[in-house]
């Protein structure tokens, strides 16, 4: 057989195969099965496609809220300490007519409920990546049972409600700000149409006569000495802003305990030398030297959580945490976290 | 030399030939009086200087042979993955302090003031994450495809590293970068002002690739969701025409694979749209007829306008530039003569041209750009500069390929006002003072 002949038998029983036209790279990926798809499609539409079965009450919720999320958010969502606030700023009157009114006068703090117009969107995210430590550990009902409370807070529903996704869609066109957002502009296609039009003048262009900001003195030395954020070589130095002070000691390896610390997301909240959301453990060690048998009742708080040892912003429990992984960790915080 | 007097702040670079040990001291410390004093004493001259203190032989770097002169240097693979000089600390990722309550919720900013040409060094891209970062397993991550597709399908990194694959080189920035500075000038240099922005050549595989072999809904499937494997599962929707157009799945980074706080090991690629759309431990893309208003589409990268109202799915970075040498919080080493030079971009093609003004804004010179020029890419642009140590305002300005100038910031705030934080492109001023400190400001 020549070989064009043979080719055109190839192609002959290449096009007779039904699969040939759709799987052009044979041997990569396979189908998905339907468990798989289930366990990752997780996501909810504004019109509510995809959205589980379920509900919760606004009691329910409030258990729930106090134990795992009023470490960063507040007993009423109202913290600004780790994240900002999440309700707030909303009045009966927008609920009404569907526009957060102080979004047009003021300058103030936006709150999630201040800003956001789709329900959907607080179930999709609660679900996927709440509580923050913890991201999708939460039951279907449990995240219902979450968002009932806080749309309680946010005075949408009453302390009564149960939500559910029979009743998620009244809730929605309660939402203050669903009538909040504008789709009409240039920035979500790359063919869109600008704004904003300046023109490239060259000579004697006008521009106004003074310096309209700079930055203020105090913020000069806010981030660090610029002398050492720049090249020791070069067209131009850092400006020394370290204003007299001694340089920082160069970072020193991370010890094998602070490593433990960081992996297991206690840094996220703790610093050895100062407080951040938590005390610092220097601080901690200094409360607690010398006293009988503080490195086991600290190892059952740090999994337990706790609060009113240091504040009123609470510190969640970590039962994922292994006990000789708390003994540790508790072992080098109260010896000072060197 | 010309005679000249030395202005405090001002770095008078001294050959150290005519400073004795403890005086060298004294300069590397930062006593900027002590030069002031020197130089008087020294009439202000080299020549002055070399009168008084007998013939300048030399510089000891040149007359006294160094160690690395005379000695045997280090082996080859002392350090099997290599690292920057000792010398080079001073250029990391760095956060704004105060910005940020917690750091695995947080951004690590690029030092642009001491970066070259338009690639950024792997480890210095900068960072952004909402729930910490992984260093996840390789042949642990699958890709899954589904949605309004034929055949919902699943891929290993095998899988994706057996497909055609292509080689793009993109910049990537955040879509708040800049965002401090809305309403004033809030952060003292280029890398807190604009440092939410990177550049890197990706390996990987279109997009479209895969959506045509699991047979994606040509009539009905408009829009896709990109969704990451991390704790936040980040989401954002993108249109179809755009994941047809140039969008890729990538695994590799400038030459190695992608580095974990970058997404280690697969993350999208949405050239001219802002970061938050490039998800990062991309674990599913699903195909559907809505968009999905996530949580970074509705209630942050959002965008506050005067009306009250906030713009939804503003995604694309509009033409962009910056001076980043001299930049704030810099000072001038001396006058005479300096390369001036920045970064210009576009989220919508290529950059066509830069001009640069040294006064505020009311002359202007076109700066040369250097290649290569590519679409939705970081372009560096160079002048030539001769301070004659009277202050300045130095500015940058960038016209891309379909006409857009790069606005000023009293035209941008004119249509969106102040409490935006997210897209803003104005025109960059800094100040050189007579001293030579540079400091950011804002100039229209």
């Amino acid at each position: 057989m020549s070989r064009s002949s043979s080719f055109l038998a190839a192609m002959a029983i290449a096009l007779a195969l039904p699969v040939a036209a759709q799987a052009p790279f044979p041997g990569i990926g396979r189908a998905a099965t339907p468990a798989e798809i289930a366990a990752w499609d997780i996501d909810v539409r504004p019109d509510f496609k995809g959205l589980p079965k379920g509900s919760g009450s606004v009691a329910k919720g409030e258990v729930l809220w106090e134990a795992k999320c009023t470490a960063c958010h507040g007993t009423f969502g109202e913290s600004n300490e780790v994240f900002a606030p999440l309700v707030g700023g909303t009045t009966k009157a927008d609920i009404e007519a569907g526009r957060v009114k102080t979004l047009v006068t003021g300058d103030v703090s936006r709150t999630t409920f201040m800003k956001v117009a789709t329900i959907s969107t607080l179930w999709d995210y609660i679900n996927r990546a709440m509580p923050w430590n913890a991201p999708k550990s939460l039951s279907t009902d449990e995240v219902y049972s979450v968002l009932a409370y806080l749309l309680n807070l946010a005075e949408i529903v009453p302390a009564d409600f149960v939500l559910s996704n029979e009743t998620i869609a009244g809730v929605q066109k309660r939402m203050p700000n669903r009538n909040g957002m504008q789709r009409e502009h240039g920035l979500w296609d790359v063919k869109g149409k600008p704004d904003v039009r300046n023109v490239a003048c060259m000579k004697d262009c006008p521009v106004s006569a003074s310096v309209a900001s700079v930055l203020p003195e105090h913020a000069k030395g806010a981030h660090g000495n610029l002398k050492e954020q720049n090249r020791p070589v070069g067209p131009a130095r850092g400006i020394d802003t370290s204003d007299g002070k001694a340089a920082p000691a160069a970072v020193a390896a991370v010890s094998p305990s602070l490593a433990l610390a960081q992996s297991k997301g206690c840094m996220a909240c703790h610093a050895v030398d100062k407080r951040v959301v938590g005390p610092g453990y220097q601080e901690i060690a200094a409360k607690y030297k010398g006293e009988a048998g503080a490195e086991s009742k600290l190892a059952a708080k740090v999994k337990a959580g706790g609060v009113g040892t240091w504040g009123q912003i609470p510190m969640p429990p970590h039962p994922a945490l292994s006990d000789a992984d708390a003994g540790a960790l508790v072992r080098w915080i109260v010896s000072g976290a060197p | 030399m010309p005679s000249q007097r030395p202005l405090p702040g001002r770095i008078q670079p001294a050959p150290e030939g005519f400073l004795d040990a403890r005086q060298i001291e004294a300069v590397r410390k930062g006593r900027r009086g002590f030069l002031k004093r020197a130089f008087a004493a020294a009439g202000g001259a080299m020549a002055g200087a070399a009168a008084a203190q007998g013939a300048f032989k030399g510089e000891s770097e040149i007359l006294e042979l160094p160690e690395h002169s005379r000695g045997l240097g280090q082996p080859v693979a002392a350090r099997a993955y290599g690292l920057p000089s000792q010398f080079e600390k001073g250029l990391q990722r760095r956060e704004s302090p105060g910005l940020t309550r917690v750091s695995a919720a947080s951004v690590s900013f690029a030092p642009l003031q001491g970066m070259f040409g338009i690639i950024t060094p792997s480890g210095l891209h900068f960072e952004r994450h909402h729930q910490g970062w992984w260093d996840i397993d390789p042949a642990r991550h699958r890709l899954m495809v589904m949605g309004m597709v034929k055949e919902a399908r699943v891929y290993t990194m095998d899988d994706l590293m057996r497909l055609p694959s292509i080689s793009r080189m993109h910049f990537i920035e955040c879509g708040a970068n800049t965002g401090m500075e809305w309403g004033n000038v809030a952060v003292p240099t280029v890398q807190y002002s604009h440092g939410m922005i990177s550049c890197c050549e990706y390996t990987g595989v279109r997009l479209s690739t895969l959506l045509d072999h699991c047979g994606y809904d040509r009539k009905n499937g408009k829009f896709v969701l990109a969704e990451g494997a991390d704790g936040s599962s980040m989401t954002r929707t993108i249109p179809m025409d755009r994941a047809l157009d140039d969008v890729m799945v990538a695994y590799a980074m400038n030459g190695e694979m992608l580095r974990p706080e970058n997404g280690y090991p697969l993350r999208l690629v949405v050239p001219g749209v802002q970061g938050v759309s490039w998800v990062k431990y991309l674990r599913r893309i699903e195909v559907g007829d809505e968009e999905w208003a996530t949580k970074d589409e509705a209630v942050h990268y959002i965008d506050l306008m005067p009306d009250g109202r906030h713009r939804q799915y503003t995604s694309i970075q509009e033409c962009k530039s910056v001076v980043t040498s001299p930049s704030g919080g810099q000072t001038l080493l001396d006058k005479g003569y300096y390369n001036v030079t920045g970064l210009a971009w576009s989220g919508r093609g290529k950059v066509k041209r830069v001009d640069v003004s040294f006064d505020g804004g009311r002359n202007w010179r076109t700066a040369r750009l250097e290649g290569p020029v590519l679409s939705k890419c970081l372009t560096r642009f160079n002048i030539d500069w001769t301070w004659d140590g009277r202050p300045a305002v130095i500015q940058s300005r960038a016209i891309d390929d379909t006409g857009y100038v790069q606005p000023k910031i009293n035209q941008l705030r004119a249509v969106r006002g102040t409490r935006s934080i997210y897209h803003n492109n104005a025109i960059q001023s800094w100040k050189v003072s007579e001293t030579g400190e540079v400091g950011n400001v804002q100039v229209f």
